[in-house]
């Protein structure tokens, strides 16, 4: 029968009009949770005050040419928290005008290394890796020289900025 | 694709379910009145999720809470925008639930055999309300603190459980760390689970009985799917446009931290509680129980009872006139109510201003100089103004309670000497200046630190100018200060700008026989000295 063909094709179009409003508003409700949250929670947080200089050590009270560990605090920005906390760092002398100044970790897996008196390197305990008094891997597994602290002297005194990643050797 | 489905259909039956859902009959006089529920447990499902997206950033324990909360609203990006949604959205899903209550009793739609399915509706409106009873205290500012602290002497009312209902909200002795945890508890843990449980349940007893047909449909059923779902998805959309404007635009209010010692602040509800708290103010001594706790619950058991108060005949909504009245009985009385309590709200609430105007016009000029020397040291690098946070140091605002001027001038100059092991380093400023700044912390309190705080910077310069040229030797600002020459408050009715400046210079020429020496400011200290006297 031609008028219930006519019937059908409405109830189909308007079916399908139906269907597109459905899955076309949900998908825009669903976007706009979805990408905010996905920024919310991936975007870093908008003021970080963590490249901030801290006085470290004397100048004096450094022996050239021997690494020396130096212990100081420095404000830990961590969310909604700032902590003074106690960080260290490796500081190499090498003049009155020049310090190099290692963090305090093996860029291998993190682990606290030392410096051998004996041998005149540095010592990770974790998987042996041994760096020189310049920081560049000897042997063992870590993949890149000592990561440096930006140093800074004024006077008689040393200031240490951010660490900045060593490149991959 | 379709044989993957129909694999995973025979294996776990989960499309055949959801077919069987959507493909649902339905009366045919089903339509746009009836998609406030749809609306609701959508609504539900967005506080769901901004609400685990909020506890992401958010740490469950007083101080640090207000802390964190802060840390969303503006260190993260699209933080205000959650908790936008997350707090407006509680409000809306209020007004959606009670729409669709308002709904279901003008239609009458509760009635045989769908008793259980409008209590069990009653019990969700609870949850919903106490949803929002339990969030209201999470973000811990003085909002939230002072406003819990009525709610919980207002549940010490109740005859015989009040104790215990107390005791229960952890608040025994005043609203606390213990209060927080429940009240945390409560409304990530608890109602959530009870609530999805519950959902569930109100949701099976709707498809069981089926939707509520009107009276006198006889037309052939139709299908849920997809003309009604359509509807739905309309309303709903409707719903997450207002609610994602209202999150855009409007700032979820965060007050300052929490201030248990804070006796000016006047505490008041989230709207949708202002009725019973207006309520209240019907009832004064003992009778105060009735208005906080009889009359309440009260109405809570005739809306359980309704299915049984109202036994006739399924009507046609128009004829149900009685239903009608008690709607428009109960929405205007909920109006007046909720506008009264509004328009007795002092105006600085209403704005979300707790502090009077401009706490530092009010300070000594050597209060405000000190401002200028707290800065100038960059002391709040370790130092909060009641601002919460976790610095180095101590938070200065409670500091004037324990120490007197003398200790504390001591104190900056060698600080080591006082406290040993600080690391505070010494304050080289000349003793006027330290004066200065012992004055202004001796006048720092809870209330006024934000202000003060927030202070002009050239206000606060050309204090420090007047302060450093020792002005108070012969003048008064604020009553401190000799009153040799004439005080200094209200300066700007008496001379213009021009006539104050020029008077610095010479001013025997502005007023003859003055026994003021002339002053030679520097252009930038003339400013600011000038603009800080015409601002008195």
């Amino acid at each position: 029968m031609v008028g219930s063909e006519g019937c059908d094709t409405q109830a189909v179009g308007r079916r399908r009009f139906y269907l597109a409003c459905i899955y076309g508003l949900s998908t825009i409700m669903g976007m706009a949770l979805a990408v905010p949250a996905a920024v919310y929670l991936l975007f870093p947080p908008r003021s970080r005050k963590e490249d901030q200089w801290v006085e470290a050590a004397e100048l004096s009270q450094l022996e050239v040419g021997v690494p020396e560990e130096v212990v100081f605090r420095h404000n830990r920005v961590d969310g909604w928290k700032i902590s003074s906390e106690k960080t260290s760092a490796w500081v190499l002398k090498k003049s009155d005008t020049e310090v190099v100044a290692f963090a305090p970790q093996c860029t291998h897996l993190g682990c606290a290394y030392r410096w051998e008196e004996s041998k005149k390197n540095f010592l990770c305990p974790c998987h042996t890796s041994n760096f020189d008094i310049e920081g560049k891997v000897i042997d063992g597994p870590a993949p890149r020289p000592l990561d440096r602290y930006l140093v800074r002297i004024e006077g008689k005194k040393l200031f240490l900025g951010p660490i900045q990643k060593s490149p991959e050797a | 694709m379709r044989r993957i489905l129909d694999w995973i259909d025979h294996r776990t039956g989960l499309e055949t379910a959801v077919r069987n859902f959507l493909y649902e009959d339905i009366p045919a006089s089903s339509g746009f009145h009836q998609v406030f529920g749809s609306v609701a447990l959508f609504l539900f499902l967005v506080q769901a999720f901004t609400g685990a997206m909020l506890a992401f950033n958010y740490a469950p324990s007083p101080g640090e809470a207000y802390n964190s909360v802060k840390y969303i609203m503006t260190e993260l990006t699209g933080g205000r925008l959650i908790r936008g949604l997350h707090h407006w959205g509680s409000s809306m899903m209020i007004v959606v639930v009670v729409l669709h209550m308002t709904q279901v009793f003008l239609w009458g739609a509760y009635k045989k055999p769908r008793e259980a399915t409008w209590m069990v509706g009653c019990v969700l409106m609870m949850m919903t309300l106490g949803f929002g009873l339990t969030g209201y205290l999470l973000p811990w500012d003085n909002r939230a603190y002072w406003g819990t602290v009525v709610t919980t002497q207002i549940a010490g009312l109740a005859p015989g459980a009040g104790p215990y209902v107390v005791r229960l909200m952890g608040a025994d002795g005043g609203v606390g760390v213990v209060t927080f945890s429940r009240f945390y508890a409560l409304h990530t843990l608890l109602l959530p689970l009870a609530i999805v449980l519950l959902i569930a349940f109100h949701i099976y007893l709707v498809r069981k009985h089926g939707v509520a047909p009107a009276s006198g449909d006889t037309l052939p059923k139709k299908k849920f799917f997809p003309e009604q779902v359509f509807k739905d998805t309309v309303a709903v959309f409707l719903a997450f446009v207002i609610l994602f404007v209202m999150a855009l635009t409007l700032r979820a209010p965060l007050e300052r931290l929490a201030d248990p010692t804070d006796t000016t602040y006047i505490p008041r509800p989230d709207w949708y509680f202002l009725f019973l708290f207006q309520t209240l103010k019907f009832f004064e001594g003992p009778l105060e129980v009735v208005g906080a706790v009889v009359l309440p619950n009260l109405a809570i058991v005739a809306l359980f009872l309704v299915p049984f108060l109202d036994r006739g005949r399924m009507k046609r909504v128009i004829e149900r006139k009685g239903a009608a009245v008690v709607v428009a009985v109960a929405a205007i009385g909920w109006t007046g109510l909720t506008a009264a309590a509004i328009a007795t709200t002092p105006a600085a609430l209403v704005s979300g201003e707790t502090e009077g105007p401009a706490a530092w016009r009010h300070l000594s000029p050597e209060e405000l100089a000190g401002i200028g020397y707290f800065r100038k040291e960059n002391c709040a690098a370790c130092h909060a103004l009641g601002e919460g946070g976790t610095k180095v140091g101590p938070d200065l605002t409670g500091a004037a309670i324990k120490r007197d001027a003398r200790w504390m001038i001591a104190h900056f100059k060698s600080p080591q000497a006082l406290v040993p092991g600080t690391s505070m380093p010494s304050i080289h400023l000349p003793d006027a200046q330290l004066n200065a700044l012992a004055a202004f912390i001796l006048k720092l309190n809870a209330r006024n630190a934000q202000d003060l705080r927030e202070a002009p910077q050239p206000a606060v310069e050309g204090a420090m100018v007047y302060q450093q040229n020792r002005c108070g030797a012969c003048h008064q600002v604020n009553g401190a200060g000799v009153k040799l020459g004439p005080p200094l408050n209200g300066l700007s009715q008496r001379h213009d700008r021009a006539w104050v400046e020029g008077h610095f210079a010479d001013p025997q020429k502005f007023s003859p026989g003055t026994v003021m020496p002339p002053y030679r400011f520097s252009p930038r200290d003339l400013e600011r000295v000038a603009s800080y006297l015409m601002s008195l």
